[in-house]
Formats: C-alpha cells, sequence, structure tokens
C-alpha cells in the first residue's frame, strides 16, 4: 500500500515537470485515481441545539482539515466532499441524518458527533444501514460494547480513559473528598462512575452526586448539597449554562473555596477571563488539548491551531471573543485522517468496499505525533473501536490555562469490555 | 447545610426566579387578556430582549452599567418595534381569529428564533452586570445564642436589585393600568371591543400597543436576567412555558392573579429544586394546572368569561 502511495507522488511530480499541473491544476491533482468521483462524508452536525457552540467549530475543524487532505491529493486521489445535516443535538434526527446520508446523498461513510446521547439515538441507525459511523465523542459508549461494529471512535478519548488518568493527580495534589457536579444524562453518567471507581482506587471518596439537567439555566440551588467536609469539587458540565453554572459555583462558596478540578467542558467556548470567573485564579483543568498556546508547542500543533484559524488564547483569529472548542475539536481533524489512511490502506473505491474500510481501521494500533495527529501520539484499539492518547491537566494562571501535567498513554488504558472484531457485519 | 440558611438560599434563588417570571407572564397576560391573542412567541421576545441586551451592551462598551442602562431602554424598544410589525402583518390580517392567531404566533416564534440562530450565533453569550458583590448572609444560632455567616450561604447584590426593580416595575405597570388614560383605554378594550370603537377608541391601535407592550415587558425581564444567565437563542422557551402555568393559575387577563401565581411557582420552584429535584417541581407546577383548570378554569384570580 505504501509503495502505491509513493507512485503516485511520483506520478504528481512527474505531471508538475510536464507542465501538466499548470495547464489543468484541480484535474491533474487528482489524476491518478481510478475515479476522481469526490468521496462523500455525511457530517453529523450539532449546529443548533444545546451542542450547537461545539458544532460550529466542529464544523470549522472540518472544513479546515478537508481542505489539508485535498490540497495534499485527496484519498487514494480522490476529493473529500463533507455534506453537512443538522441534527439539532437531538437523538431522533440524529438516526433520521444517518438515514439521509446513506439513502439520499448516497455518502461513504457518516462522522462527527459529539453529544453522547445523539451517538446513542444514531448508532443503531448506522448498524442497519451498514455505514461506518465515526463518532467524535468522547463517550464511553463505544468501548463498553453498548454499539455495534459500524461505529468507531478513531480520534477522540473516551471519558474512562480521561478519568483514570485524572484521579491519581486529584488524590495526590487536590485531596481525597470529593464532591462531583455532572449533567445528567450519559456523558454525565460516564464521569460519574468511572470517576468514583478511579478514586477509590487512589484511596479517596466521592462524598456527594450531584446531577444537573443539561438545559438547566440556574444552578445555585444544587449546590447546597455539597458536603461541607469536600476538599475537592470535581465539575464537568454542557449547555448553554455552563457560565452561569462556573460563575454561581464561585458565587456560592465565596472566599472560602474548596479545590476545584473541573474538566474543561464547564468552560468550552467560554473566555476565561470572562467576569465572575476570577475565583478560579489557582484551580486545574482537564484539556484535550491545551487551549493557550503553550511554551512547549509542537510544530504540527502550530500548524494545526492556524489551520483551523485559531490564536494563542483559543479564540477565532477574526473575532477574540468567539473562543474555540479546542479541547474536543482536533478530534474532527485526526478522526478524518484517520480515515484517509484507512481508506488507502483498504483501497476504498466505493459503498461496496464499506466492510473493509472498517477492517483496515481495526488493523490500525500506534499513530505517531505528526500533522495528522497534532494533539499527539494515539494507541487505537480495534477490538474496542476506541483511541487512547495523552491528557492533559492545565492551571489557571493570570486567567490563562497553563499546562501543569500531561499524563502517559499508559497511564489512561483499562481492561477491553468488548471485542467488535468477533462481531459480524 | 443546615436546614434554616438552606431554606434562606432557596427562598433567595425562587424569590429572582419568581420577579422575572412575573414582569414575562404579565405581558403573556395582558395580550391575552386585551387581544385575546394566545401570543406562542412570548418567550421569543424575552429572548429577544436577552440578545439585544448582547449588543448594546458590547457595543456601548465603556462601563458595565453604562451598557446595562442603555440595553434597559433599547432592548425594550426593539422588542416592542417587532412585535407591533408582527401585528399589524401578521395577527391584524388574520383578524385576531383565536385558532389562526395561535398558528400565527407559532411562525412568529420559529421565524425569531432562526433569525437569531443566523444573525447572533448558537453561543451563549454574557452581558457584565453593571455591579455584582457577593453578599454573606448571616444567620442565628441558636444553641449558641449567637449571630454566624453559614458556609456557602450567600447571594449577589445584583440578584437583590432584580428583585427590587421588578417590583417597581410591576407597581408602575399596576399605576399604568388603573391611574392612567393609556391604562383607561386598554381596559375599555379588554371589556367590550365594539364598544371602545363606538366611543371612538382606536383598537387597531391600541391592540399594536398592547401587542408592543406585553413583548417589551418579556424584553425587559430579559435585560434583567441576562448578566445572571447568558444570551442564547434557545432560552425562550421555559419563560413561555411558566409563563403559561402562572397566567392559567392566576386566571388569564388578570395582572393580580399572574402576580401572585408567579410568586407562587416561581418561589415553589425554587424551594422544591433544592430539597426535592427540578423534575419535581415542574411536575408539580404542571399537576397544579391541571387542577386550577379541573377545579376553577377561570384560575386562583380569573373572573368567569363573559
Amino acid at each position: 500500500m505504501l509503495k502505491k502511495i509513493t507512485d503516485r507522488r511520483t506520478l504528481l511530480k512527474g505531471a508538475a515537470a510536464g507542465g501538466l499541473l499548470a495547464a489543468t491544476p484541480l484535474a491533474s491533482r487528482f489524476a491518478s485515481a481510478q475515479s476522481d468521483a469526490p468521496i462523500k462524508i455525511g457530517f453529523q452536525q450539532h449546529s443548533t441545539g444545546i451542542g450547537a457552540a461545539y458544532g460550529r467549530w466542529y464544523g470549522r475543524t472540518t472544513e479546515a482539515a478537508v481542505k489539508k487532505i485535498n490540497g495534499e491529493g485527496g484519498i487514494n486521489g480522490r476529493p473529500i466532499e463533507i455534506v453537512a445535516e443538522d441534527d439539532g443535538t437531538d437523538p431522533k434526527r440524529g438516526a433520521e441524518v444517518l438515514e439521509k446520508f446513506a439513502n439520499q446523498h448516497s455518502c461513504d461513510i457518516a462522522f462527527g458527533t459529539l453529544f453522547s446521547h445523539v451517538v446513542y439515538g444514531s448508532a443503531p441507525a448506522a448498524g442497519e444501514l451498514k455505514l461506518p459511523y465515526f463518532v467524535v465523542s468522547e463517550g464511553h459508549h463505544v468501548a463498553s460494547g453498548a454499539l455495534n461494529r459500524w461505529t468507531m471512535q478513531p480520534g477522540i478519548t473516551d471519558v474512562k480513559s480521561q478519568v483514570a488518568a485524572m484521579a491519581p493527580f486529584v488524590s495526590k495534589n487536590l485531596g481525597k473528598k470529593v464532591t462531583m457536579i455532572f449533567p445528567d444524562f450519559a456523558f454525565g453518567h460516564d464521569h460519574r462512575d468511572f470517576f468514583t471507581a478511579a478514586i477509590e482506587a487512589q484511596g479517596g471518596e466521592v462524598l456527594e452526586h450531584i446531577a444537573i439537567p443539561p438545559t438547566e439555566t440556574s444552578f445555585t440551588k444544587y449546590f447546597p448539597k455539597i458536603p461541607r467536609q469536600t476538599e475537592v469539587i470535581y465539575h464537568v458540565m454542557v449547555g448553554p449554562g455552563v457560565l452561569t453554572f462556573v460563575k454561581e459555583l464561585g458565587e456560592f462558596f465565596g472566599p472560602s473555596r474548596p479545590e476545584i478540578f473541573g474538566f474543561i467542558d464547564s468552560l468550552e467556548a467560554v473566555d476565561m477571563s470572562s467576569p465572575g470567573l476570577e475565583y478560579l485564579e489557582g484551580t486545574y483543568f482537564w484539556e484535550g488539548m491545551p487551549r493557550y498556546a503553550q511554551a512547549s508547542q509542537s510544530a504540527h500543533e502550530k500548524a494545526y491551531r492556524t489551520a483551523v484559524g485559531v490564536d494563542d488564547n483559543g479564540a477565532s483569529l477574526s473575532d477574540s471573543k468567539d473562543v474555540s472548542t479546542y479541547a474536543h475539536m482536533f478530534g474532527c481533524w485526526e478522526t478524518l485522517h484517520t480515515i484517509k489512511a484507512g481508506m488507502e490502506y483498504a483501497d476504498y473505491q466505493g459503498p461496496q468496499d464499506r466492510q473493509k474500510l472498517i477492517e483496515a481501521i481495526e488493523s490500525m494500533s500506534i499513530m505517531p505525533e505528526s500533522a495528522a495527529h497534532p494533539q499527539g501520539a494515539k494507541v487505537f484499539n480495534g477490538r474496542t473501536h476506541q483511541t487512547f492518547g495523552h491528557q492533559y491537566i492545565s492551571k489557571v494562571e493570570n486567567s490563562k490555562l497553563v499546562l501543569a501535567h500531561a499524563t502517559s498513554i499508559a497511564d489512561t488504558f483499562y481492561e477491553d469490555e468488548v471485542d467488535y472484531t468477533k462481531m459480524s457485519f | 447545610m443546615d436546614f434554616g440558611p438552606y431554606l434562606l438560599l432557596a427562598s433567595l434563588e425562587g424569590a429572582v426566579g419568581a420577579a422575572v417570571l412575573a414582569l414575562t407572564a404579565v405581558g403573556l397576560s395582558l395580550v391575552f387578556g386585551v387581544m385575546r391573542v394566545v401570543n406562542v412567541a412570548h418567550g421569543e421576545f424575552y429572548m429577544i430582549g436577552a440578545v439585544v441586551a448582547w449588543f448594546v451592551a458590547t457595543t456601548v462598551g465603556t462601563h458595565p452599567a453604562l451598557g446595562f442602562v442603555a440595553a434597559l431602554i433599547v432592548a425594550p424598544l426593539v422588542a416592542a418595534i417587532i412585535a407591533i410589525a408582527a401585528d399589524r402583518l401578521v395577527l391584524k390580517r388574520v383578524n385576531y381569529d383565536p385558532e389562526a392567531t395561535i398558528v400565527a404566533t407559532i411562525g412568529i416564534l420559529y421565524i425569531i428564533q432562526q433569525a437569531a440562530l443566523m444573525g447572533y450565533g448558537p453561543e451563549a453569550r454574557p452581558v457584565e452586570p453593571p455591579f455584582n458583590h457577593r453578599i454573606a448572609l448571616p444567620w442565628y444560632d441558636f444553641a449558641a445564642g449567637e449571630w454566624f455567616y453559614p458556609w456557602g450561604l450567600g447571594t449577589t447584590s445584583y440578584k437583590l436589585f432584580v428583585i427590587a426593580v421588578a417590583i417597581v416595575l410591576l407597581l408602575g405597570f399596576w399605576a399604568l393600568m388603573t391611574r392612567t388614560k393609556v391604562g383607561l383605554v386598554m381596559r375599555a378594550t379588554q371589556l367590550d371591543w365594539d364598544m371602545a370603537q363606538a366611543f371612538g377608541i382606536p383598537v387597531d391601535r391600541v391592540y399594536a400597543l398592547v401587542f408592543g407592550f406585553g413583548a417589551a415587558l418579556a424584553a425587559l425581564a430579559a435585560v434583567l436576567i441576562v448578566p445572571i444567565q447568558q444570551a442564547h437563542y434557545l432560552m425562550g422557551g421555559d419563560p413561555l412555558l411558566l409563563s403559561f402555568i402562572v397566567v392559567i393559575i392566576g386566571g388569564l387577563g388578570s395582572v393580580r392573579g399572574t402576580v401572585v401565581a408567579a410568586i407562587l411557582i416561581g418561589m415553589s420552584d425554587g424551594i422544591i429544586s433544592v430539597f426535592f429535584t427540578p423534575t419535581l417541581a415542574k411536575i408539580i407546577a404542571t399537576m397544579v394546572v391541571a387542577l386550577v383548570l379541573v377545579f376553577r378554569p377561570q384560575g386562583l384570580f380569573g373572573t368567569k368569561a363573559a
């Protein structure tokens, strides 16, 4: 397979030398493909609903990744065409969107879902339609075995591995008596179950679980349930009310706050210097990828940041108030690159090769840090369809997130719960 | 947290909710009382208020208080102008037919919501409060016989300000309806459309005015809440539902009933959410509506339909 890619490059070089590229640049760039029809990727986008801020940035990242891949010759010499459909961050509409991709738009694959309840709602449809479905969701649903062989998560790590890597840091540096605040749906329940187990393994305990409906807009009323002897608040929140949540948490504690460890989800797409967030100074956040450009920034990360149009503070280059969902959106970029690698390895020609594509990706394992994987190296587990990678812990200093600790990939491993490769298609 | 401070905190949270809810619901009630129009788009005028407040506050970016005061004036005006346009262009054309107006206002709801999504975007954006200090509240410890500051018991100066402003605005509204000529004209139109017209009241213009005024009240409520909660294009859903609950319990068209029901629902929502679950608070509110509809269809303070 590798040889074939080299051949195409050689051919392109030859074409350039012959002046063909100058004459018809686009046609010849995809010249070596057997069919130069575009590969259609259905993008299930949260354009509206509670996931809309993520959907917008997932869209921008996808656009940037496609631009890069197409600029470098596409997949097997064929350009990618993105067909975006809004799912309203709604599980029922999610399933309908997948059907539309398969039957109406004749997409080769579907990709891009974030919210875990939408993944749960859509994955059965992907199984029925036999449509490869690449989610970028963080939920443990893929690796738990609850879904099917057509659903994969190769571009972003899951909650179970994230919290397993966080628990030692929390118990060593912040405290052992934890109160958890999380959204009351699948994603939050993953946090509840896996962090509780992980902190107990470290000799700590969770004193109280506070579940909040993801559409809630007012939060002070939940905080009196926090036990007085709490040493660490562990918070993870999603939806349009996140800034209110964090602000009201600060107002509740006043000057005597416990240690606070949050998942950046609670402030994703929110400016860290928003009024009311001053109290977060000195607290810690998990980040999938550091929002602020760090001193240790790699060249790949820098190139990625520029490509998706984000400045050193994690905001849009065109509007400093438009803060990105930087800790998550790299997943779209990396997933698309993995799809490209998988399709080229499987010599994907069209929908008849969908099964070959899944098998090709299942056979992958180590993905080194590269332009395709700017967040860092990954280890993909083909049996559980889930990728594993580095996790980052940042400290709030002068209203910026400064990287305090990066975990190893091994810190995030756990035992397999499923072997999808043994399931039938 | 101990029971006493806990209850006080819950009541304070409930009071903020009740204050904003009362303003929103009074607008809905006024529109129904005078025009007999069930305005399903009411929550969207609330949303417009919040979104405009964000635009104004970011444009007048010198001091948060300046932006906030400007928003207090501009946001209700914008909402009123859009509402008056909707009245002229849509509601008047369907002759205020009860069923047709419900469908029409559902359409207006979607148009406003999607326009906000396209123009303002899907993010929740904050507006800086004009002032905001945390106020720790003391509690009396009977066993020790002294005052102390319990952990977590506090509110903010801005939340207290919201409650105070809502009370002032509601009193002002009451005075407007009962003590001024505009109020008289509105009440006359409410009582008897034909007779009002016969006495030379420009009913058409009163309708436009009332629809605009109702929207402005919702927008005002949103400007007050937006420094606490962020402006978001979907934020109109909850206030609409709660306003309907309040208006049905209080009696459609009765301002006094609306205010009483808003306090009842707002406070109980705050307190039940704290001690039990927010879901239970919504269940109870909905059950009260069902009971009121069965046993007292005109609402607590409503008069029997003429």
